[in-house]
Protein backbone atom coordinates (compact mmCIF):
# COMPACT_ATOMS: atom_id res chain seq x y z
CA UNK A 1 0.00 0.00 0.00
CA UNK A 2 1.25 3.73 -0.76
CA UNK A 3 1.32 6.32 1.73
CA UNK A 4 -1.57 8.02 0.43
CA UNK A 5 -3.29 5.29 0.49
CA UNK A 6 -2.45 4.12 4.15
CA UNK A 7 -3.97 7.81 5.11
CA UNK A 8 -7.00 7.72 3.35
CA UNK A 9 -7.97 3.93 4.91
CA UNK A 10 -6.98 5.74 8.33
CA UNK A 11 -9.08 8.83 7.72
CA UNK A 12 -11.85 6.42 6.64
CA UNK A 13 -11.32 4.81 9.94
CA UNK A 14 -11.14 7.57 11.81
CA UNK A 15 -14.65 9.07 10.29
CA UNK A 16 -16.40 5.59 10.64
CA UNK A 17 -15.27 5.63 14.64
CA UNK A 18 -16.87 9.41 14.87
CA UNK A 19 -19.86 8.33 13.46
CA UNK A 20 -20.16 5.63 15.31
CA UNK A 21 -19.67 7.66 18.66
CA UNK A 22 -22.16 10.64 17.61
CA UNK A 23 -24.68 7.68 17.34
CA UNK A 24 -24.33 6.28 20.22
CA UNK A 25 -23.97 10.21 21.69
CA UNK A 26 -26.77 11.14 20.01
CA UNK A 27 -29.14 8.52 19.58
CA UNK A 28 -31.13 8.96 23.42
CA UNK A 29 -31.45 12.21 22.24
CA UNK A 30 -33.46 11.46 19.34
CA UNK A 31 -35.30 9.06 20.50
CA UNK A 32 -36.35 11.34 23.14
CA UNK A 33 -37.57 14.21 20.55
CA UNK A 34 -39.18 11.76 18.50
CA UNK A 35 -40.92 9.94 21.17
CA UNK A 36 -42.15 13.36 21.95
CA UNK A 37 -44.08 13.43 18.82
CA UNK A 38 -45.61 10.27 18.57
CA UNK A 39 -48.86 8.82 20.16
CA UNK A 40 -48.13 7.53 23.81
CA UNK A 41 -48.30 3.80 23.42
CA UNK A 42 -46.61 3.58 20.18
CA UNK A 43 -43.52 5.55 22.28
CA UNK A 44 -42.92 2.13 24.34
CA UNK A 45 -44.24 -0.59 21.78
CA UNK A 46 -41.65 0.67 19.51
CA UNK A 47 -39.10 1.80 20.69
CA UNK A 48 -37.00 -0.78 19.79
CA UNK A 49 -38.21 -0.62 15.67
CA UNK A 50 -36.83 1.70 13.27
CA UNK A 51 -40.41 3.40 14.10
CA UNK A 52 -38.55 4.31 17.05
CA UNK A 53 -36.71 7.19 14.46
CA UNK A 54 -38.77 7.10 11.86
CA UNK A 55 -42.37 7.65 13.16
CA UNK A 56 -45.82 6.87 11.20
CA UNK A 57 -47.69 9.83 12.92
CA UNK A 58 -46.30 12.80 14.59
CA UNK A 59 -48.29 15.96 16.57
CA UNK A 60 -47.63 18.42 19.38
CA UNK A 61 -50.27 16.38 21.50
CA UNK A 62 -48.22 15.05 24.34
CA UNK A 63 -46.92 18.92 24.49
CA UNK A 64 -50.21 20.17 25.11
CA UNK A 65 -51.57 16.98 27.22
CA UNK A 66 -48.11 17.35 29.30
CA UNK A 67 -48.40 21.16 29.83
CA UNK A 68 -52.54 20.46 31.23
CA UNK A 69 -51.58 17.86 33.40
CA UNK A 70 -49.06 19.70 35.13
CA UNK A 71 -47.73 23.37 36.16
CA UNK A 72 -44.95 23.27 33.68
CA UNK A 73 -44.67 27.08 33.33
CA UNK A 74 -44.76 27.27 36.90
CA UNK A 75 -41.94 24.68 37.28
CA UNK A 76 -39.85 26.49 34.39
CA UNK A 77 -40.66 29.98 36.34
CA UNK A 78 -39.23 28.06 39.51
CA UNK A 79 -35.74 26.44 38.07
CA UNK A 80 -35.20 30.22 36.58
CA UNK A 81 -35.72 31.76 39.27
CA UNK A 82 -33.84 29.47 41.58
CA UNK A 83 -30.63 28.98 39.43
CA UNK A 84 -30.41 32.75 38.49
CA UNK A 85 -30.16 34.05 41.92
CA UNK A 86 -28.13 31.72 43.01
CA UNK A 87 -25.60 32.45 39.87
CA UNK A 88 -26.10 35.77 40.48
CA UNK A 89 -25.65 36.08 44.01
CA UNK A 90 -23.04 33.61 43.83
CA UNK A 91 -20.75 35.84 41.56
CA UNK A 92 -21.21 38.90 43.97
CA UNK A 93 -20.38 37.00 47.08
CA UNK A 94 -17.37 34.91 46.01
CA UNK A 95 -15.82 37.50 43.60
CA UNK A 96 -15.20 39.40 47.04
CA UNK A 97 -14.02 36.81 49.10
CA UNK A 98 -12.06 35.67 46.45
CA UNK A 99 -10.54 38.77 45.60
CA UNK A 100 -10.10 39.81 49.60
CA UNK A 101 -8.31 36.85 50.02
CA UNK A 102 -5.91 37.32 47.27
CA UNK A 103 -5.09 40.81 46.99
CA UNK A 104 -6.40 42.80 50.34
CA UNK A 105 -4.96 42.93 53.67
CA UNK A 106 -7.12 40.56 55.31
CA UNK A 107 -7.15 39.90 59.30
CA UNK A 108 -6.42 35.94 59.79
CA UNK A 109 -6.00 35.53 55.47
CA UNK A 110 -4.35 32.32 55.99
CA UNK A 111 -7.07 30.78 58.57
CA UNK A 112 -10.30 31.85 56.08
CA UNK A 113 -8.28 30.49 53.42
CA UNK A 114 -7.45 26.95 54.77
CA UNK A 115 -11.07 27.12 55.52
CA UNK A 116 -12.05 27.60 52.42
CA UNK A 117 -9.62 24.47 50.71
CA UNK A 118 -11.34 22.53 53.83
CA UNK A 119 -14.98 23.45 53.09
CA UNK A 120 -14.01 22.18 49.32
CA UNK A 121 -13.88 18.84 50.05
CA UNK A 122 -17.13 17.75 51.78
CA UNK A 123 -19.46 16.87 50.01
CA UNK A 124 -22.85 18.28 50.18
CA UNK A 125 -24.63 14.57 50.67
CA UNK A 126 -22.30 14.43 53.94
CA UNK A 127 -24.43 17.33 55.04
CA UNK A 128 -27.61 17.26 53.70
CA UNK A 129 -29.88 15.86 56.82
CA UNK A 130 -28.51 18.63 59.80
CA UNK A 131 -28.66 21.34 56.94
CA UNK A 132 -32.22 19.75 56.43
CA UNK A 133 -32.99 20.01 60.04
CA UNK A 134 -31.48 23.09 60.90
CA UNK A 135 -33.21 24.96 58.27
CA UNK A 136 -36.80 22.98 59.16
CA UNK A 137 -36.36 24.05 62.65
CA UNK A 138 -36.35 27.73 61.19
CA UNK A 139 -39.59 27.08 59.19
CA UNK A 140 -37.70 27.18 55.94
CA UNK A 141 -39.35 24.49 54.18
CA UNK A 142 -41.06 25.03 50.97
CA UNK A 143 -39.88 28.35 50.34
CA UNK A 144 -37.51 29.31 47.34
CA UNK A 145 -35.00 30.85 50.06
CA UNK A 146 -34.02 27.48 51.19
CA UNK A 147 -33.44 26.79 47.60
CA UNK A 148 -31.24 29.60 47.19
CA UNK A 149 -29.69 30.85 50.46
CA UNK A 150 -27.45 27.83 51.18
CA UNK A 151 -25.75 27.94 47.93
CA UNK A 152 -24.58 31.55 47.50
CA UNK A 153 -21.21 31.18 49.01
CA UNK A 154 -19.42 28.64 47.07
CA UNK A 155 -16.14 27.47 48.23
CA UNK A 156 -15.09 26.58 44.23
CA UNK A 157 -16.04 29.81 42.90
CA UNK A 158 -14.12 31.64 45.44
CA UNK A 159 -11.17 28.86 44.88
CA UNK A 160 -11.88 29.90 41.11
CA UNK A 161 -11.49 33.34 41.65
CA UNK A 162 -8.99 33.18 44.29
CA UNK A 163 -6.31 31.75 41.77
CA UNK A 164 -7.71 34.22 38.76
CA UNK A 165 -7.34 37.59 41.23
CA UNK A 166 -3.75 35.74 42.17
CA UNK A 167 -2.49 36.13 38.75
CA UNK A 168 -3.53 39.87 38.01
CA UNK A 169 -1.01 42.44 37.53
CA UNK A 170 -0.31 44.36 40.66
CA UNK A 171 0.16 47.97 38.05
CA UNK A 172 -3.81 47.88 37.90
CA UNK A 173 -4.88 48.46 41.21
CA UNK A 174 -1.48 50.87 42.11
CA UNK A 175 -2.66 53.51 39.02
CA UNK A 176 -6.24 53.16 40.42
CA UNK A 177 -4.71 53.69 43.84
CA UNK A 178 -2.64 56.69 42.90
CA UNK A 179 -5.77 58.05 41.09
CA UNK A 180 -7.48 58.40 44.84
CA UNK A 181 -9.50 55.41 44.47
CA UNK A 182 -11.03 53.37 47.61
CA UNK A 183 -10.43 49.19 47.65
CA UNK A 184 -14.45 48.97 46.03
CA UNK A 185 -13.96 51.32 43.38
CA UNK A 186 -10.88 49.89 42.77
CA UNK A 187 -12.38 46.53 42.56
CA UNK A 188 -15.40 47.43 40.77
CA UNK A 189 -14.23 49.75 38.10
CA UNK A 190 -10.60 48.12 37.32
CA UNK A 191 -10.54 44.73 38.64
CA UNK A 192 -14.10 43.10 37.53
CA UNK A 193 -14.09 44.28 33.71
CA UNK A 194 -10.57 42.75 33.60
CA UNK A 195 -11.74 39.47 35.07
CA UNK A 196 -14.34 38.40 32.47
CA UNK A 197 -13.47 35.27 32.13
CA UNK A 198 -12.90 34.04 35.34
CA UNK A 199 -16.66 35.55 35.41
CA UNK A 200 -18.01 33.48 32.80
CA UNK A 201 -16.57 30.26 34.01
CA UNK A 202 -17.64 30.79 37.13
CA UNK A 203 -21.17 31.63 35.86
CA UNK A 204 -21.36 28.45 33.50
CA UNK A 205 -20.19 26.23 36.26
CA UNK A 206 -21.89 26.98 39.03
CA UNK A 207 -25.17 26.79 36.77
CA UNK A 208 -24.07 23.43 35.83
CA UNK A 209 -23.99 21.83 39.44
CA UNK A 210 -26.88 24.15 40.61
CA UNK A 211 -29.19 23.69 37.35
CA UNK A 212 -29.45 19.46 38.06
CA UNK A 213 -30.19 19.88 41.75
CA UNK A 214 -32.43 16.79 42.86
CA UNK A 215 -31.47 15.64 46.60
CA UNK A 216 -32.09 18.82 48.25
CA UNK A 217 -35.49 20.03 46.29
CA UNK A 218 -36.87 15.83 46.79
CA UNK A 219 -35.99 16.73 50.85
CA UNK A 220 -36.97 20.53 51.13
CA UNK A 221 -40.09 20.84 49.41
CA UNK A 222 -43.59 19.41 49.48
CA UNK A 223 -45.38 21.77 46.85
CA UNK A 224 -45.36 21.85 43.22
CA UNK A 225 -45.27 25.60 44.01
CA UNK A 226 -42.16 25.93 44.81
CA UNK A 227 -40.45 22.82 42.95
CA UNK A 228 -38.01 23.10 40.36
CA UNK A 229 -37.86 21.06 37.37
CA UNK A 230 -35.33 18.41 37.93
CA UNK A 231 -37.61 17.20 40.70
CA UNK A 232 -40.90 17.66 38.24
CA UNK A 233 -39.57 15.27 35.85
CA UNK A 234 -39.02 12.70 38.55
CA UNK A 235 -42.56 12.38 39.84
CA UNK A 236 -44.01 13.21 36.36
CA UNK A 237 -42.75 10.16 35.69
CA UNK A 238 -44.14 8.48 38.60
CA UNK A 239 -47.85 10.19 38.10
CA UNK A 240 -50.08 7.82 36.92
CA UNK A 241 -51.54 6.98 34.53
CA UNK A 242 -47.53 6.51 32.52
CA UNK A 243 -47.94 8.30 29.47
CA UNK A 244 -44.84 7.95 27.92
CA UNK A 245 -44.94 10.59 25.10
CA UNK A 246 -46.23 13.22 28.04
CA UNK A 247 -43.56 12.30 29.76
CA UNK A 248 -40.18 12.82 26.47
CA UNK A 249 -42.58 16.06 25.59
CA UNK A 250 -41.98 17.36 29.19
CA UNK A 251 -38.12 16.25 28.84
CA UNK A 252 -37.79 17.96 25.60
CA UNK A 253 -39.98 21.25 27.08
CA UNK A 254 -37.36 21.46 29.48
CA UNK A 255 -33.72 21.27 28.56
CA UNK A 256 -35.18 23.16 24.87
CA UNK A 257 -34.53 26.93 26.84
CA UNK A 258 -31.31 25.74 27.73
CA UNK A 259 -30.06 23.96 24.73
CA UNK A 260 -30.81 27.11 22.93
CA UNK A 261 -28.62 29.16 25.19
CA UNK A 262 -26.11 26.60 25.10
CA UNK A 263 -26.04 26.45 21.51
CA UNK A 264 -25.34 30.10 21.23
CA UNK A 265 -22.80 30.60 23.54
CA UNK A 266 -21.36 27.47 23.36
CA UNK A 267 -17.96 28.28 23.28
CA UNK A 268 -18.14 29.96 26.61
CA UNK A 269 -19.60 27.01 27.72
CA UNK A 270 -16.33 24.82 26.81
CA UNK A 271 -14.04 27.47 27.71
CA UNK A 272 -15.25 27.56 31.33
CA UNK A 273 -15.61 24.00 31.87
CA UNK A 274 -11.79 23.11 30.56
CA UNK A 275 -10.51 26.64 32.82
CA UNK A 276 -12.01 25.18 35.53
CA UNK A 277 -10.42 21.84 34.81
CA UNK A 278 -6.94 23.36 34.31
CA UNK A 279 -7.26 25.92 37.70
CA UNK A 280 -8.59 22.80 39.85
CA UNK B 1 -3.68 51.31 55.81
CA UNK B 2 -6.66 50.49 58.08
CA UNK B 3 -8.56 51.53 55.08
CA UNK B 4 -7.93 48.64 53.65
CA UNK B 5 -8.54 46.15 55.88
CA UNK B 6 -11.88 47.33 56.99
CA UNK B 7 -13.10 47.30 53.10
CA UNK B 8 -11.24 43.62 52.93
CA UNK B 9 -13.21 42.46 56.08
CA UNK B 10 -16.43 43.45 54.43
CA UNK B 11 -15.78 41.89 51.28
CA UNK B 12 -14.80 38.84 52.70
CA UNK B 13 -17.19 38.38 55.18
CA UNK B 14 -20.76 37.45 53.19
CA UNK B 15 -18.93 34.21 51.83
CA UNK B 16 -17.73 33.22 54.91
CA UNK B 17 -20.77 33.43 56.97
CA UNK B 18 -22.44 31.95 54.54
CA UNK B 19 -19.89 28.85 54.11
CA UNK B 20 -19.81 28.80 58.01
CA UNK B 21 -23.86 28.91 58.29
CA UNK B 22 -24.48 26.42 55.98
CA UNK B 23 -21.59 23.82 55.46
CA UNK B 24 -19.41 24.56 58.89
CA UNK B 25 -22.16 24.53 61.09
CA UNK B 26 -24.33 21.59 59.36
CA UNK B 27 -20.97 19.61 59.65
CA UNK B 28 -20.75 19.79 63.01
CA UNK B 29 -23.87 19.11 63.44
CA UNK B 30 -23.82 15.68 61.70
CA UNK B 31 -21.09 15.04 63.94
CA UNK B 32 -22.66 15.63 67.17
CA UNK B 33 -25.81 14.15 65.96
CA UNK B 34 -24.33 10.84 65.19
CA UNK B 35 -23.36 10.62 68.81
CA UNK B 36 -27.04 10.47 69.92
CA UNK B 37 -30.06 9.03 69.53
CA UNK B 38 -31.97 11.59 68.02
CA UNK B 39 -35.19 10.85 65.33
CA UNK B 40 -36.68 13.14 63.04
CA UNK B 41 -40.18 13.63 64.74
CA UNK B 42 -39.74 11.83 68.04
CA UNK B 43 -41.08 13.40 71.06
CA UNK B 44 -38.35 11.76 73.31
CA UNK B 45 -35.28 13.63 74.58
CA UNK B 46 -32.36 13.54 72.67
CA UNK B 47 -29.24 11.13 74.51
CA UNK B 48 -25.89 10.94 73.76
CA UNK B 49 -25.43 7.18 73.25
CA UNK B 50 -21.45 7.29 72.31
CA UNK B 51 -20.39 5.36 69.86
CA UNK B 52 -23.51 3.19 69.72
CA UNK B 53 -24.95 4.42 66.08
CA UNK B 54 -21.39 3.71 64.56
CA UNK B 55 -21.00 0.30 65.97
CA UNK B 56 -24.69 0.08 64.25
CA UNK B 57 -23.72 1.04 61.03
CA UNK B 58 -20.19 -0.67 60.57
CA UNK B 59 -21.96 -4.06 61.81
CA UNK B 60 -24.74 -3.65 59.21
CA UNK B 61 -24.68 -5.38 55.80
CA UNK B 62 -26.88 -2.98 54.00
CA UNK B 63 -24.18 -0.60 54.44
CA UNK B 64 -21.40 -2.65 53.09
CA UNK B 65 -22.95 -3.44 50.27
CA UNK B 66 -23.85 -0.13 49.64
CA UNK B 67 -20.07 0.68 50.09
CA UNK B 68 -19.09 -2.37 47.84
CA UNK B 69 -21.61 -1.01 45.15
CA UNK B 70 -19.62 2.21 45.66
CA UNK B 71 -16.50 0.65 44.95
CA UNK B 72 -17.62 -0.80 41.94
CA UNK B 73 -19.59 2.10 40.34
CA UNK B 74 -16.53 3.72 40.82
CA UNK B 75 -14.32 0.86 39.47
CA UNK B 76 -16.58 0.63 36.22
CA UNK B 77 -17.04 4.39 35.84
CA UNK B 78 -14.06 5.77 35.92
CA UNK B 79 -11.79 3.93 33.25
CA UNK B 80 -14.70 3.81 31.19
CA UNK B 81 -15.53 7.45 31.04
CA UNK B 82 -12.21 8.36 31.23
CA UNK B 83 -11.42 6.32 28.52
CA UNK B 84 -14.44 7.25 26.33
CA UNK B 85 -13.56 11.09 27.00
CA UNK B 86 -10.20 10.60 26.02
CA UNK B 87 -11.03 9.03 22.82
CA UNK B 88 -13.53 11.76 21.73
CA UNK B 89 -11.31 14.23 22.70
CA UNK B 90 -8.29 12.50 20.53
CA UNK B 91 -10.92 12.52 17.65
CA UNK B 92 -12.06 15.79 17.76
CA UNK B 93 -8.29 17.43 18.24
CA UNK B 94 -7.43 17.88 14.52
CA UNK B 95 -7.52 20.81 12.61
CA UNK B 96 -10.84 19.89 10.35
CA UNK B 97 -14.14 22.18 9.92
CA UNK B 98 -17.17 21.00 11.88
CA UNK B 99 -15.40 19.99 14.66
CA UNK B 100 -17.36 22.50 16.81
CA UNK B 101 -20.33 20.62 15.79
CA UNK B 102 -19.49 17.75 17.06
CA UNK B 103 -17.95 18.72 19.87
CA UNK B 104 -21.25 20.43 20.70
CA UNK B 105 -23.30 17.37 20.67
CA UNK B 106 -20.52 15.37 22.79
CA UNK B 107 -21.30 17.84 25.22
CA UNK B 108 -24.97 18.68 25.41
CA UNK B 109 -26.03 15.67 27.50
CA UNK B 110 -24.04 17.60 30.34
CA UNK B 111 -26.30 19.87 30.26
CA UNK B 112 -29.03 17.66 31.13
CA UNK B 113 -30.08 17.53 34.34
CA UNK B 114 -29.25 13.94 35.67
CA UNK B 115 -33.00 13.27 36.47
CA UNK B 116 -34.09 14.23 33.29
CA UNK B 117 -31.24 11.62 31.64
CA UNK B 118 -32.42 9.12 34.27
CA UNK B 119 -36.03 8.76 33.31
CA UNK B 120 -35.19 9.02 29.06
CA UNK B 121 -32.67 5.94 30.03
CA UNK B 122 -35.71 3.98 32.12
CA UNK B 123 -37.10 4.47 28.47
CA UNK B 124 -34.13 2.50 26.83
CA UNK B 125 -33.89 -0.04 29.42
CA UNK B 126 -37.29 -1.22 29.13
CA UNK B 127 -38.19 -4.89 29.60
CA UNK B 128 -38.94 -7.43 26.82
CA UNK B 129 -37.94 -7.45 23.02
CA UNK B 130 -40.10 -3.96 22.25
CA UNK B 131 -37.63 -2.24 24.91
CA UNK B 132 -35.01 0.12 23.07
CA UNK B 133 -31.96 -1.47 23.63
CA UNK B 134 -33.25 -4.72 23.61
CA UNK B 135 -34.52 -4.14 20.82
CA UNK B 136 -31.55 -3.38 18.72
CA UNK B 137 -29.51 -5.70 20.36
CA UNK B 138 -31.98 -8.57 19.24
CA UNK B 139 -31.13 -6.98 15.70
CA UNK B 140 -27.75 -6.49 16.19
CA UNK B 141 -27.50 -10.05 17.27
CA UNK B 142 -29.89 -11.00 14.55
CA UNK B 143 -32.53 -12.62 17.00
CA UNK B 144 -30.32 -14.50 19.48
CA UNK B 145 -30.32 -11.88 22.25
CA UNK B 146 -32.54 -12.69 24.88
CA UNK B 147 -34.68 -9.81 26.25
CA UNK B 148 -34.33 -8.59 29.68
CA UNK B 149 -35.69 -6.37 32.23
CA UNK B 150 -32.21 -4.78 32.73
CA UNK B 151 -33.27 -2.68 35.47
CA UNK B 152 -35.39 -5.11 37.53
CA UNK B 153 -32.15 -7.90 36.75
CA UNK B 154 -29.29 -8.18 39.44
CA UNK B 155 -26.41 -8.35 37.61
CA UNK B 156 -27.72 -5.65 34.90
CA UNK B 157 -28.75 -2.93 36.83
CA UNK B 158 -25.76 -1.46 38.27
CA UNK B 159 -24.31 -1.85 34.52
CA UNK B 160 -27.08 0.10 33.20
CA UNK B 161 -27.17 3.03 35.66
CA UNK B 162 -23.45 2.89 35.05
CA UNK B 163 -23.99 3.41 31.31
CA UNK B 164 -26.38 6.11 31.96
CA UNK B 165 -23.99 8.27 34.22
CA UNK B 166 -21.07 7.62 31.71
CA UNK B 167 -23.10 9.09 28.49
CA UNK B 168 -24.22 11.86 30.90
CA UNK B 169 -20.47 12.98 32.02
CA UNK B 170 -18.46 12.14 29.53
CA UNK B 171 -18.55 15.33 27.44
CA UNK B 172 -17.34 17.30 30.34
CA UNK B 173 -14.30 15.51 31.07
CA UNK B 174 -13.87 15.35 27.29
CA UNK B 175 -13.49 18.96 27.21
CA UNK B 176 -10.84 19.45 29.97
CA UNK B 177 -8.81 16.93 28.13
CA UNK B 178 -9.51 18.64 24.64
CA UNK B 179 -8.01 21.84 26.52
CA UNK B 180 -5.37 19.52 27.59
CA UNK B 181 -4.77 18.26 24.33
CA UNK B 182 -4.56 21.54 22.41
CA UNK B 183 -2.18 22.94 25.14
CA UNK B 184 0.55 20.52 24.43
CA UNK B 185 3.42 21.78 21.98
CA UNK B 186 2.72 20.85 18.08
CA UNK B 187 6.73 20.99 18.24
CA UNK B 188 7.09 18.05 20.84
CA UNK B 189 5.51 15.83 18.40
CA UNK B 190 7.43 16.61 15.18
CA UNK B 191 10.45 16.14 17.38
CA UNK B 192 9.63 12.92 18.18
CA UNK B 193 8.34 12.16 14.56
CA UNK B 194 12.08 13.40 13.36
CA UNK B 195 13.32 10.37 16.03
CA UNK B 196 11.63 7.85 14.14
CA UNK B 197 8.90 7.50 17.15
CA UNK B 198 5.80 5.92 15.35
CA UNK B 199 1.96 7.49 16.07
CA UNK B 200 1.68 4.79 19.36
CA UNK B 201 4.96 6.44 20.93
CA UNK B 202 4.26 9.65 20.44
CA UNK B 203 0.73 9.13 22.59
CA UNK B 204 2.83 7.34 25.40
CA UNK B 205 5.70 9.62 25.77
CA UNK B 206 4.46 12.79 23.95
CA UNK B 207 0.49 13.09 24.25
CA UNK B 208 -0.27 10.90 27.55
CA UNK B 209 2.43 13.08 29.98
CA UNK B 210 1.38 16.60 28.33
CA UNK B 211 -2.32 15.31 29.79
CA UNK B 212 -0.80 14.71 33.01
CA UNK B 213 -2.99 17.75 35.22
CA UNK B 214 -5.93 17.14 33.36
CA UNK B 215 -6.10 13.22 33.43
CA UNK B 216 -5.64 14.15 37.33
CA UNK B 217 -8.53 16.13 37.66
CA UNK B 218 -10.85 13.99 35.59
CA UNK B 219 -10.00 10.71 37.48
CA UNK B 220 -10.49 12.81 40.88
CA UNK B 221 -13.53 14.10 40.11
CA UNK B 222 -15.42 11.41 38.64
CA UNK B 223 -14.06 9.17 41.63
CA UNK B 224 -15.26 11.57 43.93
CA UNK B 225 -18.78 11.62 41.85
CA UNK B 226 -19.27 7.76 41.97
CA UNK B 227 -19.20 7.53 45.47
CA UNK B 228 -21.69 10.78 45.71
CA UNK B 229 -24.17 8.90 43.50
CA UNK B 230 -27.70 9.54 43.79
CA UNK B 231 -30.05 10.77 42.27
CA UNK B 232 -29.44 7.94 39.15
CA UNK B 233 -30.21 4.82 42.17
CA UNK B 234 -33.33 7.21 43.76
CA UNK B 235 -34.69 7.56 40.00
CA UNK B 236 -33.65 4.24 38.13
CA UNK B 237 -33.70 1.73 40.26
CA UNK B 238 -34.64 3.04 44.17
CA UNK B 239 -31.39 1.29 45.42
CA UNK B 240 -32.47 -2.61 43.66
CA UNK B 241 -32.92 -5.56 42.98
CA UNK B 242 -32.29 -6.70 46.57
CA UNK B 243 -29.59 -3.73 47.29
CA UNK B 244 -27.66 -4.54 43.81
CA UNK B 245 -27.64 -0.39 43.34
CA UNK B 246 -27.84 0.89 46.35
CA UNK B 247 -25.25 3.70 47.58
CA UNK B 248 -24.16 5.12 50.55
CA UNK B 249 -25.37 8.15 49.64
CA UNK B 250 -28.93 6.68 49.36
CA UNK B 251 -28.70 4.29 52.71
CA UNK B 252 -27.85 7.73 54.65
CA UNK B 253 -31.30 9.20 52.61
CA UNK B 254 -32.94 5.47 53.19
CA UNK B 255 -31.89 5.57 57.34
CA UNK B 256 -32.64 9.46 57.57
CA UNK B 257 -35.84 10.15 56.26
CA UNK B 258 -37.34 6.93 54.99
CA UNK B 259 -36.84 5.66 58.51
CA UNK B 260 -36.62 8.59 60.44
CA UNK B 261 -32.93 7.32 61.99
CA UNK B 262 -31.84 10.54 61.96
CA UNK B 263 -28.47 9.76 63.79
CA UNK B 264 -28.03 6.78 62.48
CA UNK B 265 -28.24 8.16 59.01
CA UNK B 266 -25.68 11.29 60.72
CA UNK B 267 -23.44 8.12 61.76
CA UNK B 268 -23.25 7.34 57.74
CA UNK B 269 -22.62 10.77 56.41
CA UNK B 270 -19.69 11.12 58.96
CA UNK B 271 -18.37 7.96 57.54
CA UNK B 272 -19.03 8.82 53.84
CA UNK B 273 -17.11 12.01 54.67
CA UNK B 274 -13.74 10.51 55.84
CA UNK B 275 -14.28 8.08 53.20
CA UNK B 276 -14.33 10.89 50.53
CA UNK B 277 -11.44 12.80 52.14
CA UNK B 278 -9.32 9.63 52.18
CA UNK B 279 -10.29 9.28 48.27
CA UNK B 280 -8.79 12.83 47.93
CA UNK B 281 -5.91 12.38 49.94
CA UNK B 282 -4.79 9.18 48.32
CA UNK B 283 -4.89 10.50 45.08
CA UNK B 284 -3.42 13.71 45.32
CA UNK B 285 -0.69 12.11 47.00
CA UNK B 286 -0.47 9.35 44.70
CA UNK B 287 -0.51 11.84 41.44
CA UNK B 288 1.66 14.12 43.59
CA UNK B 289 4.73 11.45 43.42
CA UNK B 290 4.84 11.51 39.76
CA UNK B 291 5.25 15.42 39.12
CA UNK B 292 3.49 18.45 39.75
CA UNK B 293 0.13 18.94 40.34
CA UNK B 294 -1.04 22.65 39.77
CA UNK B 295 -2.33 23.01 43.46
Amino acid sequence: MSVTQRNLWRQAIRLLVLGLCTTAMVAPLVFMIIGSLKPDAAVLTEAGTLAAIFPNEVSLQNYTDAARRVPFGRFLFNSALINLAIVVLGLAVNALAGYALARLDLPGKKIALALVMAVLVIPFEAIAIPLFYQLSAIGLRDSYLVQIVPFIANPLSIYLFYSFFLNLPRELEEAARLDGAGTWRTFITIIVPNAKPVFAAVTIVSFLFSWGAYLWPLLMTTRAAVRPLPLAIASFYTLPPRQWGDILAFGVMMVAPLLVIFIVFQRWFVTGVANSGMKG
Amino acid sequence: MKKWSTAAIGMALPALIGLGLFVVLPFLLAIGLSFTNARLGSPLGIQFVGLREYVYVLSDATFWRALGNNCLFAALIVPGQTALALGLALLLNQPLRGMVVFRTLFFMPVIFPIALVSVVWILIFAPGPEGMLNGFLGWLSGGAWQPRDFLNDPTWALPAVVLTSIWQGAGFQMVVLLAGLQSIDPALHEAAAMDGAGRFRRFLHVTLPGLRNPLIFVTIVTTILSFRIFDQVRIMTNGGPKGATTTVVYEIVQAAFDRAQLSRGAAMAVLFFVLVLGLTLIQRRVFKQHGAVNR
